[in-house]
């Protein structure tokens, strides 16, 4: 009886260790271990045997009959474990292929520039002032220090609709606007950025339309070296913290001292490239005082207050920053040139 | 204005700076140095010959064989082609072994069989423009005058070893328009002195008033007229040096009287005016604006029609020159005249400009006038010049100068103390550093305890206020030195207003969902400019437009947006999604400035998404458009108060193309481009929006407020309704919201039928209704019973059936 079990376990291992699918396993689940199983078999006939022998041979029968269950349950956690991985490698995919594509467009490089300028100021306290784009000859000249007739306005033909109307030339009628609201007190700090227009031929490098960010800030006690510092600032955000700037002396009908201001070339750090034509030096903004006379027109006091005035060009800081070869580029608006700028 | 380095040196020391050194210098102080040019192209070996025979080439007619005495050795066989070679001459030759500009070297040559040992030039071979040749020598060769020493360096004597600096002067430095000006800057800049022209002055017994008189009628535009007569001139050319100092500058030599006035006007930046006294036709001079109609024949042979607004030099009966711009023909300096009668005067800028632009007459004598002259200088320049004629045309000068003079000159003076300049300048300039720079620039000035009182010269016009001082000390004590500081003044945090913030969100709303932003021109042309437009009014046109595509302000954003999706379209980019946002321009009363509106457009067009391998393709329609703007009327929070109506626009699909309500109100439109619009642009199936920005993003919303989330399961019930075709989803949902109640939170359609399985004229709508109740479950009976008032309202008003 003893061997019959010890045979029967034998024999009920090596079929689970052969059993390849979880029905094969069950089978032999029921072969041994059902209630017409041989162990159920061999315990009926414990009958025969003597009192002490029944408890030894009960105490085996069980043995064997765990030993079988827990090899069964061994087996069946493999097979269970096989068949999910053949499930999963069925479903295996070709992660190759191309995902859903996201559509997604992006801002004019012309705005990506005037944003970054505009967020430069922001962070040194400047809020950004618009104004009329069609604007009276008044704000647009007379205002900045350029009465009728005067020799400079030819430096900007303009569009005229009537004789005191036009479109304006440079965003600089935003400040004397600002300034006449702010009612003589100061201070003022803003950033005007905006359209302007001059009847220039549409070509390579000049456009009829164009974009232009000016900077005003009056109040008492502004310096100019307080305009020297606050360019540099915005050169080393804008450009790169290694960069200086230099300042040299020019006429504009609304500042006095007036000056031209070159930022050293980002391309190739003052070296001299093609990009800074070999000077080392790239003109970027023009800038100066604030002329009495337009301090005054707006109401401010010129002996108490003094400002400091800039403006430069997003499509040429543009044009540097990409090296994009032609102005026209910014208004013919072709997909293929506005999806370059789609990242950060 | 050109500024010949050699010539400079007669009014300033220039020792030790070189030409480079010099415009470098310039330029840092103010005035840019537009280019250095070296005047010598690259021509070497060139000496003065004289021509001691000239006979006919043996074998071309054309040529002539020159013995040419070059100043060494024997005399050399030249052939020469010019024309007006002749015996006697004193001309250029280069060498054998020469180089002349373009690196061209002059060889022994044999030419039609006879020798040649070297080249007679032109100026034009020797590297100087063609347009700066005196005439006479313009298709030949080069004739010295006949003291020229043989041998000696022709380049020299032709002042080609001179480097000219091109001045890019802005309009407020008028002064540097002359040589003295220019060298009054330079002497500043270098701290020297400056030298004027000693003027010798010899005048004969004679009075100019029996000669002339001046009348000036019109004194505003001419305040200061003067004038002087020089008898027997010889008109002839001019020295060399006074020839090749034009030439430098620019202008063409004539003749010695005409030369000298542009010499002094050159020198001294005053224009001056030499009439043929003889041919003026009357003894007296009448300054007056010109009649309307009157005519005046000008130097360049126009006869040009002149308005009230001119200004003429009349000899009491008719123009003899239009005032500062040009002379007339009819008293013109020729070459048998005898006696001249020089005009130096002060005419009024605005008077010159307009006279020069009315009759597209710019020259060096218009232009320094627009500028503003120098009138302390006009009297020195006339007797300069007299002087100039008496020594270099053989004339007489007549005694006296006739004048009339109604200038009120001012002295300008200009106090300043030390402590404003370092206050705006923020530096800390000596007071012995700024009395410094004012002593260079020659300005007369006094101290008194940091208090400067400086009077200026008449020849800085620019300079009147104290801000014009500081900014003669800063240029002259150098930005280099300025310091970089911030303002300190307390400081507020800068930000975008809401409405800025608001832009911004929309437009990176609109980028992130698929639309590229586009920036077009504003100015368009007449058709275009009220196409579209949600509002239209009289187009705003340009008075002077450059064409007509670009000559009135646009009223919508969409014409140029659909040129966008054609040019693209054109260059094989089929699937364009733009947007852009700008000004439309509504005109108000002619004399106030336009109403100027935000706009929000986009056109799309093609394919909207695919994912072609997974069997996706979507092409852009109405809904596609419809859905990007349901975003962004959620994004603003104006979701609830949008409606879209069925409209009808020109330019639109009249089926498929809504209007866009917001409370009520039409603040925008989307739809389909009309298929004739779309043929016109040459584009396919095109949707447009345009809405009012400005509108839009000032309609104050509610700030968000946390609401809580669902606690109790909601309950959702589906029902498909039959309806008659022409019914509108919109309306049923309407319907079904106002019947739903306060149960009902969400009405979604999620299926449209229409087909074999309904009836002709039917179409079925599948709505999903959630019902919830924030405070409690809701019980299946609860909603059954509003979900029967649902089906019954929509049964009752549009004569629904449920679908089975
Ligand atoms: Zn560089």
């Amino acid at each position: 009886m003893k061997e019959r079990l010890h045979q029967l376990q034998q024999e009920a291992l090596e079929k689970i260790e052969q059993a390849s699918d979880l029905k094969a396993l069950n089978d032999v689940r029921i072969a041994y271990l059902g209630k017409k199983g041989p162990i159920t078999e061999v315990l009926r006939g414990m009958g025969s045997l003597s009192p002490e022998e029944r408890p030894i041979m009960g105490a085996l029968a069980n043995e064997v009959r765990q030993a079988i269950q827990t090899a069964l349950e061994a087996k069946q956690a493999k097979l269970e474990q096989e068949e999910v991985e053949k499930k999963l490698a069925a479903e295996t995919i070709d992660v190759t292929l191309p995902g859903r594509p996201i559509r997604r467009g992006n801002p004019h490089p012309l705005t990506r520039v005037i944003e970054e300028i505009e967020d430069l100021f922001i962070g040194m306290g400047y809020t950004i002032a618009e104004g009329p784009e069609v604007e009276k000859d008044y704000y647009n000249f007379e205002a900045l220090n350029l009465p009728k007739g005067h020799p400079a306005r030819d430096m900007q033909d303009s569009f005229y609709i009537t004789e005191e109307i036009l479109l304006r030339t440079h965003t600089s009628p935003v400040q004397a606007r600002t300034m006449e609201k702010h009612q003589g007190r100061g201070p003022v700090k803003i950033i005007c950025p905006g359209k302007v227009y001059r009847r220039d031929n549409d070509d390579a490098t000049h456009s009829h339309q164009f974009t232009q960010i000016e900077g005003l800030v009056v109040d008492e006690n502004i310096r100019m070296s307080d305009l020297k510092g606050t360019l540099r600032e915005f050169a080393r955000k804008m450009f790169g913290e290694d960069r200086d700037i230099r300042f040299r002396p020019s006429f504009f009908p609304f500042t006095e001292p007036s000056v031209e201001v070159d930022v050293s070339c980002f391309n190739c750090g003052g070296h001299g490239c093609n990009v800074c034509k070999g000077t080392g030096w790239i003109e970027i903004l023009g800038a100066g005082m604030v002329h009495p006379n337009v301090l005054e027109m707006a109401g401010f006091d010129s002996k108490k207050y003094t400002g400091f005035a800039f403006g430069m060009g997003p499509e040429r800081i543009a044009m540097l920053k990409y090296g994009i070869d032609d102005i026209r580029h910014f208004y013919q608006n072709d997909i293929r040139f506005l999806q370059q700028f789609n990242r950060v | 204005m050109f500024v010949s380095y050699k010539w400079l040196q007669e009014y300033v020391d220039l020792t030790g700076i070189t030409a480079k050194e010099l415009a470098d210098r310039i330029t840092k102080s103010g005035i840019e140095v537009e280019s250095v040019e070296v005047l010598n192209k690259g021509a070497k070996g060139v000496v003065v010959g004289h021509v001691l025979e000239r006979e006919q080439h043996p074998n071309a007619d054309k040529l002539s064989k020159c013995l040419v005495d070059i100043g060494e050795g024997e005399p050399v066989q030249i052939i020469c082609g010019a024309p007006n070679v002749a015996k006697g001459q004193k001309v250029a030759v280069a060498k054998v072994g020469a180089v002349l500009p373009g690196n061209f070297k002059i060889k022994r040559a044999k030419l039609r069989g006879e020798e040649s040992n070297g080249m007679i030039c032109s100026l034009q071979e020797l590297g100087i423009e063609s347009k700066l040749v005196p005439k006479e020598y313009a298709d030949g060769i080069f004739v010295f005058p006949s003291d020229a020493p043989v041998g000696a360096d022709a380049l020299e004597l032709l002042n080609l070893d001179d480097e000219v600096l091109e001045l890019g002067l802005t309009p407020n430095r008028a002064d540097c328009l002359s040589m003295i000006g220019v060298a009054y800057e330079v002497a500043a800049i270098l701290g020297r002195n400056v030298k004027l022209p000693a003027i010798e002055l010899h005048e004969n017994e004679e009075n100019v008033h029996d000669y002339i008189s001046v009348r000036v009628e019109a004194a505003e535009d001419n305040p200061l007229y003067a004038g002087r007569i020089v008898k027997n001139v010889k008109i002839g050319p001019s020295p060399l040096w006074m020839q090749t100092r034009l030439m430098a500058a620019g202008i063409r030599p004539h003749n010695n009287v005409v030369d000298i006035t542009n010499y002094i006007l050159l020198e001294y930046g005053q224009p001056l005016h030499a009439f043929d006294y003889d041919r003026l036709g009357s003894k007296e001079i009448v300054v007056r604006r010109a009649k309307a109609g009157e005519t005046i024949v000008t130097l360049d042979d126009v006869e040009r029609t002149l308005t009230e607004d001119h200004l003429v030099i009349t000899n009491g009966t008719e123009p003899v020159a239009l005032a500062g711009v040009m002379g007339g023909a009819n008293s013109e300096v020729r070459n048998d005249t005898t006696t001249v009668f020089i005009e130096s005067a002060y005419f009024n800028g605005a008077t010159v400009r307009k006279a020069s632009k009315d009759h597209g007459l710019r020259s060096e004598a218009s232009m320094r006038f627009e500028k503003g002259i120098d009138p302390a200088r006009t009297k020195e320049a006339l007797d300069r010049a007299a002087a100039l004629m008496a020594e270099y045309a053989g004339g007489e000068v007549v005694g006296g100068v006739v004048e009339v003079n109604t200038l009120k000159q001012e002295e300008v003076k200009v106090t300043i103390t030390l402590d404003r300049i370092n206050r705006v300048l923020g530096t800390n300039i000596t007071k012995e550093e700024v009395s410094t720079i004012l002593t260079n620039l020659q300005f007369a000035f006094t101290e008194d305890h940091g208090t400067f009182t400086i009077t200026v010269p008449s020849r800085r016009r620019d300079i009147s206020i104290e801000e014009d001082i500081i900014e003669e000390v800063a240029r002259l004590y150098g930005y280099d030195r300025l310091p970089a500081t911030l303002p300190v003044a307390e400081s507020k945090p800068g930000k975008l207003t809401p409405y800025q913030a608001k832009r911004r969100q929309v437009r990176r709303y609109l980028e992130d969902v698929g639309l590229f932003q586009a920036i077009t021109y504003s100015l368009t042309s007449e058709a275009k400019a009220t196409m579209f437009a949600l509002e239209t009014a009289k187009p705003i046109r340009l008075a002077l437009p450059m064409s007509e595509e670009r000559s009135v302000l646009r009223q919508s954003l969409i014409p140029h947006l659909l040129e966008v999706v054609s040019y693209n379209r054109a260059r094989q980019v089929e699937n364009v999604a733009v947007y852009e946002t700008g000004a439309v321009y509504l005109a108000n009363d002619e004399n106030e400035l336009p109403q100027e509106k935000e706009r929000l457009a986009g056109a799309l067009t093609g394919v909207w998404h695919a994912n072609l391998w997974q069997g996706e393709k979507k092409a852009v329609d109405f809904y596609v458009v419809k859905g990007i703007l349901d975003g962004l009327f959620a994004l603003l929070g104006l979701e609830k108060r949008i409606a879209y109506k069925q409209a009808k626009r020109d330019g639109m699909h009249p089926g498929r193309t809504a209007d866009i309500l917001l409370d009520g109100k039409t603040i925008g439109f989307v739809g389909q481009l009309h298929p004739t619009v779309q043929k016109e642009y040459d584009l396919k199936e095109t949707y447009v929006f345009e809405l009012a920005l400005t509108d839009l993003l000032n309609t104050e919303v509610e700030e968000i407020r946390y609401s809580p989330i669902p606690r109790f399961p909601s309950i959702t019930r589906d029902i498909a309704l039959v309806v008659d075709e022409h019914v509108i989803a919109g309306d049923i949902q309407q319907a079904i919201i106002e019947a739903g109640g306060e149960l009902l939170k969400e009405v979604m359609i999620f299926d449209v039928y229409k087909g074999d399985r309904l009836p002709d004229g039917k179409k079925s709508i599948a709505f999903s209704l959630r019902y919830y109740d924030p405070e409690r479950t809701l019980t299946d009976e609860e909603v059954t019973a509003v979900h029967e008032q649902v089906i019954k309202a929509v049964e009752q008003q549009f004569g629904a059936t449920l679908r089975g």
